[in-house]
């Protein structure tokens, strides 16, 4: 059965569904990698963000990445809200605020899974555009479109944030809160309104992720749960907060999971990236690219 | 015997020989159906609470120790039709090895990543079931019940006793932790663990015992839901709902006391099966998605806290 060929097959696609897997993970790279918030819910955010381009897709026939653009600016808004929400209710009040807080994140992703399944029902959507159901042939692999509109907009998308994150006065201080938000303090600044801007653009770049979500394939309303494995694997795998990390960590997933796809078949695909997760945090808690020792 | 012990005895006394008058007399089948998923949910939020809240532990993995429950039963009736208290006891052996493991994963994990690596243990057996066909794979797999014994006439009554008998197990070793040097020394951990370790107490000791006793009992609890539904899947014995529902109902009850689950799993688990019998099921995870959000965010230490507080509350004001 096994063959080079298909092994170099499943390599090819891997790297193309491991950018895919990157760009889904910035968002938590930024929220929980950087800002220490249990953010559980992000992959509830994400497939709702896929709900709303499928339905701007569908009504309005916008092309998927258009729409997934055009609700950046709502989803910021809505993870300006989230963040402060969080923060009244758990940050300023100190204790346990990690533990009340992973489970105030899973109400979050349960209210959005039966709101989009009251709203849309609870079969698969997917949206139509030019580049998806066609592949490029490229020798003896076939590799769809799909694909690789979403490896290039992953990839654009990971060199903006790390952009934005290392020469913008603001992504700086982004990071500066990372490492010491007492200093900030102390200094004039103010954490709390740099931490909420962060988790604003975190849960922004979720509308492009989501966007790409449904034109890699069809979402349905419990598809969070599939992602909650994928989307923390890497961002612990990366080591907390580190962008190109988090994308070579996503990498390293999708290609072990296409290669365990085709050599074992699909149902044990959903354990490759909880397994690789239990993994590191008993290995190296602190990643391949940690910020902390 | 204190006084408090023989009220709480006395107490668990009447509350069985109710369960058992009523599975004499009460002929229709729907409150021992609807009944036992209640029971079953007491159970599990009392002993989940014993590491997630007297430990501070938060396990996700409620799903994967009341799966593994239902699987034991399920492989033991399919491979040599074991009665079921050998299908609970199995569990419960299981269980408490499944606990032991997850309490040395406490030696390298704290926090949150403690709770991600549950979520990731219970997807992972979830898996491992799914490509066991013996035990019927991702389509699942029909069992056979038993003819019932005397007393009994029914079996779904039987099973509603059996659980009756396993809630009350679980509160009184609850309420044996709460009250012994264990559930201090617990408490102590959770409060600061390095601390404690510091001071003298057996942090690890009692982080594995916490850990098997409360895994020894979710399992338990799962093994019968094999009898009780005659079917059993991969994706519904490990369902995420398991987990989140149990933390629910504990966080609402509050975890400061051994009644808190008790409290939060009736008042979650009545709503649920009168919101699924009377509007859908999409709208009763939707109430405990809003519920768990509200009682987190308003009253963080749940029913319990209220109390505490409004009790507190008045004898200031008699001062």
């Amino acid at each position: 059965m096994f063959s080079f060929d298909l092994l170099l097959d499943a390599v090819v696609i891997g790297v193309l569904l491991g950018c895919f897997y990157g760009a889904v993970s910035l968002g938590l790279s930024v929220s929980f990698g950087l800002l220490d918030v249990p953010h559980v819910a992000h992959p509830a955010f994400l497939v709702l963000a896929s709900y709303a381009v499928y339905f701007l897709n569908e009504h309005y026939a916008v092309d998927p990445l258009l729409a997934g653009l055009l609700i950046t600016p709502v989803f910021f808004l809505l993870g300006l809200v989230a963040y402060r929400l969080y923060y009244e209710t758990f940050e300023k009040r100190g204790s346990d605020a990690a533990v009340r807080g992973i489970a105030f994140f899973f109400g979050v992703a349960f209210i959005i899974e039966v709101l989009i399944i009251l709203q849309f029902g609870v079969d698969q959507r997917s949206v139509t555009a030019d580049y998806i159901g066609r592949a490029w042939r490229l020798g003896d692999i076939r590799i769809p479109y799909r694909l690789l509109v979403a490896f290039a907009v992953a990839t654009a998308l990971t060199v903006l944030l790390t952009l934005y994150l290392s020469r913008t006065f603001m992504g700086r201080a982004i990071r500066a809160v990372a490492q010491d938000q007492e200093a900030l303090r102390l200094m004039g600044a103010n954490p709390i309104k740099i931490k909420q801007w962060a988790f604003g653009i975190a849960t922004a770049v979720l509308g492009i992720a989501g966007a790409l979500l449904i034109i890699v394939a069809p979402v349905d309303p419990t598809l969070d749960r599939a992602y909650i494995g994928r989307t923390f694997c890497v961002v612990v795998m990366a080591g907390l907060g580190s962008m190109g990390g988090t994308l070579v960590a996503a990498i390293i997933l999708g290609v072990a999971e296409t290669i365990v796809l085709t050599m074992f078949g699909a149902s044990w695909a959903p354990a490759i990236s909880f397994a690789m997760l239990l993994g590191v945090l008993a290995v190296r808690p602190q990643g391949l690219f940690g910020r902390r020792s | 015997m204190t006084r408090n012990s023989i009220a709480f005895w006395t107490g668990a006394t009447v509350f069985l020989v109710a369960v058992f008058v009523m599975t004499q007399v009460v002929g229709n089948q729907y409150p021992f159906f609807a009944g036992y998923v209640i029971l079953q949910f007491i159970a599990l939020a009392v002993a989940w609470s014993i590491l997630g809240g007297y430990a501070g532990y938060v396990n996700f993995g409620t799903s994967a120790f009341f799966g593994v429950g239902v699987y034991a039963a399920v492989f033991l009736v399919k491979a040599f039709s074991a009665p079921l208290p050998l299908q609970i006891l199995a569990g419960a052996a299981i269980g408490a090895l499944m606990g032991f493991a997850l309490g040395l994963l406490t030696l390298r994990m704290q926090g949150i990543f403690f709770s991600i690596a549950t979520i990731a243990l219970t997807i992972i057996i979830e898996t491992t079931i799914t490509n066991w066909r013996y035990v019927g794979g991702a389509a699942g797999i029909q069992i056979q019940r038993p003819a019932v014994t005397a007393p009994f006439d029914n079996y779904v009554q039987m099973l509603f006793f059996v659980q009756a008998l396993l809630v009350v197990l679980a509160v009184a070793i609850s309420r044996y932790i709460q009250n012994s040097w264990i559930g201090r020394g617990l408490q102590a951990l959770r409060d600061d663990e390095l601390a404690a370790e510091c001071t003298g107490v057996p942090t690890l000791r009692l982080k594995l015992l916490a850990c098997v006793i409360s895994g020894a009992l979710m399992c338990a609890v799962g093994a019968p839901t094999a009898m009780y539904l005659q079917y059993a899947d991969p994706a519904s014995a490990f369902n995420l709902n398991y987990s989140v529902t149990t933390l629910a109902m504990s966080l609402i009850g509050g975890t400061a006391h051994w009644s808190g689950p008790i409290i939060g799993a009736i008042l979650l688990g009545t709503t649920q099966q009168l919101l699924t019998v009377t509007i859908s099921s999409e709208i009763n995870v939707l109430v405990l998605g809003l519920m768990l959000v509200l009682f987190v965010v308003g009253a963080p230490e749940g029913i319990i806290g209220l109390i505490r507080k409004l009790r507190d509350g008045r004898k200031e004001g008699e001062v």
